[in-house]
């Protein structure tokens, strides 16, 4: 019986065959599982469901963003560790390694993806949804029901990229999907189509982001706050969004492109019939490279608020920071062809692109100097998110040298695409966003839970990421000039064997330092009590959100602050901070959970599911859906409700203890 | 001596890392850093000036950082502390200054170098160029002599200090061409055809290999490159042309088939238009204006 206009391509033989991902397609299920069994025993269900679920609070949203990007890092490091063991094992054996070509593709594409979408993406997300408001001294995001659709959109893409574990299998493209490769006629299976609607709706989610964030900043600042009163870590978030805002329409639009090309054979970036896959490797890095640098402006942020906290000190420099996060904000759009320097274009075009890239450094440059001098004269503290700086002012600034140098097209032509390259780019986001992220989510943690994490640990996993960095990526630079190309999965260079389990054993003392987080977070959990932050600001902070109790309260400020200077709470302190009076307090309106958010993201799930394995029924039905949903929220004017200033007067009292 | 702990454990590790770089590195002689040809040599010596270079600005940021994080401890009562203090005009103009230098001069070096090792530029040398068309398959490379009649499969002999004119083009997935002892790589791709000018200065044998991702046998696709003398080159390529093995288009689709592990071909070449014949295979639907010439220097029409 012909069951296609049902279930589409879906069929049994897209289970997995190999040990390895039968073991995840297993095990993925049985964690799930185990999740829902968890969730009814303990009668949890109506508590996610109100508390979670159809939450609109923005830092219950950079909580949950948090919790998925913290998975995603596991299994991006876990994807990490099958790569390097594999390649390891192929030096020491000689032969093939541990896992088909196949699987092996499909893992270095999923890596890629995770770790830039799903954790670092993520991260900057949890980061700016719990700091962001709070810091601004906003009660909310500007759209706070966006703010959580956007989230549920980044979920649900994150659940179909595993998905694509347990059937049909992933992409084996590359994280960036060049075609011809990614076109039909090469790769016609489904693995090109999760990855396609994966990055789709995880684009969309993060330009609603984008969009929210702009206008929280420009809209919801405290007043008395001009925009040259924002702490940096505002400015470089503004920033961010504002790239978001211009590149996501881009990574949209081609790969909706790409879309058609794979559903109904059109031709856009085929090779024949008048396509031109140049098209779609200009467009994509059109969107990819200042998408790295939405990834690292948050991260500079973050550490500008970190130094000059933990230095006791003003940021050095201001205005010319938020001058060198305008100048990077503009190059960024100019830059993209040093992506493909080796496509053959004329010397002209590529000397054009290789001068701009190298401009970049100019600002970058400097904003390390500014963080320099603000250690200068200062009183630094040695906390743990003060060892993530020093780790990453040394880690980013051998990252920034070698993007220099392959900004050098003569260079270039010798080290693109080889693990020099990957070398370089673990070195930046490695030791530039994830390390500031990590440091970030030290920093803000209690203001979000209410206690500290454990120092010791946190400074013994800050060792462990350092050391085990240095030795997974240092010997790639090494292997790149001896002529070892990325996404190599076996070789017959025995030269080459000693870098590859060098380097393998970095990226066991990276998971060495990862684990050491998870420990860090479980024991800090268990000490609670001893680490509870009972003043709401524990680092002796400057900015806003810790002129709240912690943990910050749903309503974030009682009474929103007036601001009349830069670094406001620093100097009310030293001011001596007034109390509130009873008059103060007034009638606040806050947002009302909904649960679109979160049934309009699973029905763009089941339509991307319906693209990926072509059952067009599910796709007519769930846009429809989408739409009613859409237009129903739309006209629903019951979305906000009344704190009286009574109520809010005893929530404070108390949260003031 | 509690205080000494940190930076005790901190340059204990650095040094420790070090000694295993250096166990690493020793002996081994990078094709990147060591290049046999006269491109290669050019872009060395480029990376190593560019190195020079940043270290004007690394060595001083990483002196700062070591010594303001130690001077400026919190339990450092002989510090002096101005937590006011954060703005200098002159010191920012210092750190605007000097990046904005280095970056200026590495700039012109870009731009000719740019120029001066553009791939597409012919390099001048005493004997005229010898032209091989490189085809990138799934998963092997075809190289075509046209002038010399003969086409091999996973191996590409040159001769010294004999400029090689490359023209580079793919029937697969977008591919790249690499030599690293030679210098630069290029991208091979469908329906046109890419350019690239290397010259080997030194005799024995290379390797060269795909540094873009073209499906499942990717890495397989390294290839040796044996750079022999004149007369020698003479001899392989006379013998070559008289194998009973030759290559027209019906044998080169046979070749095109998706393959691993390609063992080496040499063959006689018996049509010399093959090359254009595999670029046209993306051309027939129309769209775009191609060149119907038999004349191999003309692709450059469709080049972009």
């Amino acid at each position: 019986m012909d069951l296609s206009w049902l279930i589409g391509r879906l069929g049994l033989e897209h289970l997995p065959s190999e040990p390895a991902t039968i073991g995840a397609a297993i095990g993925m299920p049985l964690m799930a599982l185990a999740v829902v069994a968890g969730l009814t025993y303990f009668k949890k269900w109506t508590w996610l469901w109100k508390e979670w679920i159809t939450t609109v609070d923005a830092k219950k949203i950079g909580i949950m963003y948090g919790i998925v990007s913290v998975l995603m890092l596991i299994r991006g490091i876990g994807d990490a560790i099958m790569l390097r063991m594999h390649t390891a094992a192929a030096g020491i054996t000689g032969g093939d390694g541990l896992f088909q070509t196949d699987t092996f593709q499909q893992v270095f594409t999923a890596h890629g993806i995770i770790m830039i979408f799903f954790v670092a993406m993520g991260l900057m997300f949890a980061l700016i949804n719990i700091a962001l408001p709070l810091m601004i001294g906003a009660r909310d995001v500007a759209f706070p029901w966006l703010n959580s659709f956007s989230f549920w959109l980044f979920a649900v893409a994150m659940i179909l990229v595993n998905f694509s574990l347990v059937l049909g299998g992933f992409s084996n493209g590359g994280w960036l999907g060049y075609p011809p490769l990614t076109s039909l006629e090469y790769s016609p299976g489904p693995g090109v189509d999760y990855w396609l609607w994966t990055l789709q709706i995880a684009g969309i989610g993060t330009l609603l982001s984008g969009i929210n964030f702009i206008v929280t900043i420009i809209s919801h600042r405290a007043p008395g706050m001009t925009l040259m009163k924002m702490p940096v870590f505002a400015w470089s978030v503004l920033i961010t969004m504002v790239l978001v805002l211009l590149a996501f329409p881009i990574l949209t639009a081609t790969l909706s492109m790409m879309t058609l090309d794979r559903l109904f054979e059109m031709h856009f970036f085929t090779s024949e019939a008048g396509g031109n896959p140049m098209m779609y490797v200009n467009l994509i890095w059109a969107w990819g490279h200042p998408e790295v640098y939405i990834l690292v402006l948050p991260a500079f942020g973050i550490f500008s608020e970190i130094v000059s906290v933990m230095a006791r000190k003003a940021l050095f420099g201001y205005k010319t920071m938020v001058a060198a996060l305008t100048a990077i904000m503009f190059f960024s759009f100019l830059v993209w062809q040093h992506h493909f320097f080796t496509m053959g274009a004329g010397a002209n075009v590529n000397a054009f692109f290789g001068i701009m890239t190298m401009i970049i450094a100019i600002p970058t440059g400097v904003k390390i100097f500014n963080w320099l001098f603000t250690m200068y004269r200062g009183k630094i503290k040695f906390t743990t998110p003060m060892i993530w700086f020093l780790c990453f002012v040394a880690t980013f600034t051998i990252g920034g040298v070698t993007g220099v140098m392959m900004a050098v097209p003569a260079i270039d032509y010798q080290v693109h695409n080889t693990l020099f390259l990957v070398a370089h780019f673990h070195n930046t986001i490695i030791g530039g966003v994830v390390f500031a992220f990590l440091a970030a989510i030290t920093y803000w943690f209690p203001k979000i839970f209410g206690f500290r994490l454990h120092e010791g640990l946190g400074k013994i996993a800050a060792y462990f990421w350092q050391i085990g960095f240095l030795l997974a990526f240092m010997p790639l630079y090494a292997l790149g000039l001896m002529g070892a190309v990325r996404r190599l999965d076996n070789y017959d260079n025995p030269e080459w064997t000693p870098f590859f389990v060098v380097s393998g054993i970095g990226v066991l003392a990276i998971t060495l330092g990862a684990g050491m987080l998870v420990v860090q977070i479980a024991y800090s959990v268990y000490k609670r009590k001893t680490l509870r932050d009972k003043t709401g600001d524990p680092w002796d902070g400057r900015t806003l959100e810790w002129s709240t109790p912690s943990p910050a309260p749903f309503y974030n400020f009682a009474v929103i602050p007036k601001v009349t200077r830069r670094d406001e709470w620093w100097y009310q302190k030293l001011d001596g901070v007034k109390s509130l009076k009873r008059s103060d307090y007034k009638d606040i309106v806050l947002p009302k959970n909904s649960s679109l958010g979160f049934v309009i993201a699973v029905l763009v799930g089941l339509f991307g599911f319906g693209a990926i394995w072509h059952v067009w029924w599910l796709m007519i039905v769930s846009m429809v859906a989408i739409i009613y949903f859409a237009i129903r929220r739309g006209l629903d004017d019951d979305v906000e409700y009344t704190i009286p200033a009574v109520e809010l007067y005893r929530l404070d009292k108390e949260a003031r203890g | 001596m509690k205080k000494l702990v940190w930076p005790i454990i901190i340059i204990g590790t650095a040094f420790g890392f070090l000694a295993i770089m250096w166990w690493l590195v020793a002996g081994t002689k990078p094709d990147v850093i060591y290049p046999s040809g006269q491109v290669g040599d050019h872009q060395q010596s480029l990376l190593m000036l560019t190195v020079l270079l940043s270290a004007a600005v690394v060595i001083p940021v990483f002196l700062m950082l070591g010594i303001f994080a130690w001077r400026y401890r919190d339990t450092n009562k002989k510090a002096k502390y101005k937590p006011e203090w954060q703005e200098n005009v002159l010191l920012e103009a210092i750190w605007w200054g000097i990046p904005v230098i280095i970056i200026t001069s590495l700039a012109i070096v870009t731009w000719f170098s740019s120029h001066s090792l553009d791939p597409h530029k012919a390099i001048v040398a005493d004997k005229p160029p010898l032209k091989v068309q490189v085809v990138a398959l799934q998963w092997k490379w075809l190289f075509i002599y046209p002038e010399e009649g003969i086409a091999t499969v996973n191996s590409l002999p040159l001769e010294v200090d004999r400029p090689v004119s490359f023209e580079v083009a793919a029937d697969a997935p977008m591919s790249a061409f690499w030599i690293p002892s030679l210098g630069s790589q290029i991208y091979a791709m469908n329906g046109m055809s890419t350019k690239l000018n290397l010259i080997p200065n030194k005799t024995g044998i290379f390797y060269g290999y795909n540094t873009n991702i073209n499906g499942e046998g990717y890495s397989d696709m390294k290839f040796p490159v044996e750079v022999m003398p004149g007369d020698a080159f003479k001899k392989l390529s006379k013998k070559i042309a008289s194998s009973s093995m030759t290559l027209d288009y019906n044998h080169y689709e046979e070749i095109a088939k998706p393959s691993r592990d390609e063992p080496v071909h040499q063959m006689s070449l018996s049509d010399k238009g093959l090359y254009d014949k595999i670029l046209m295979k993306y051309m027939d639907h129309g769209g775009h204006e191609a060149p119907a010439s038999e004349d191999n220097s003309n692709h450059e029409g469709m080049e972009h």
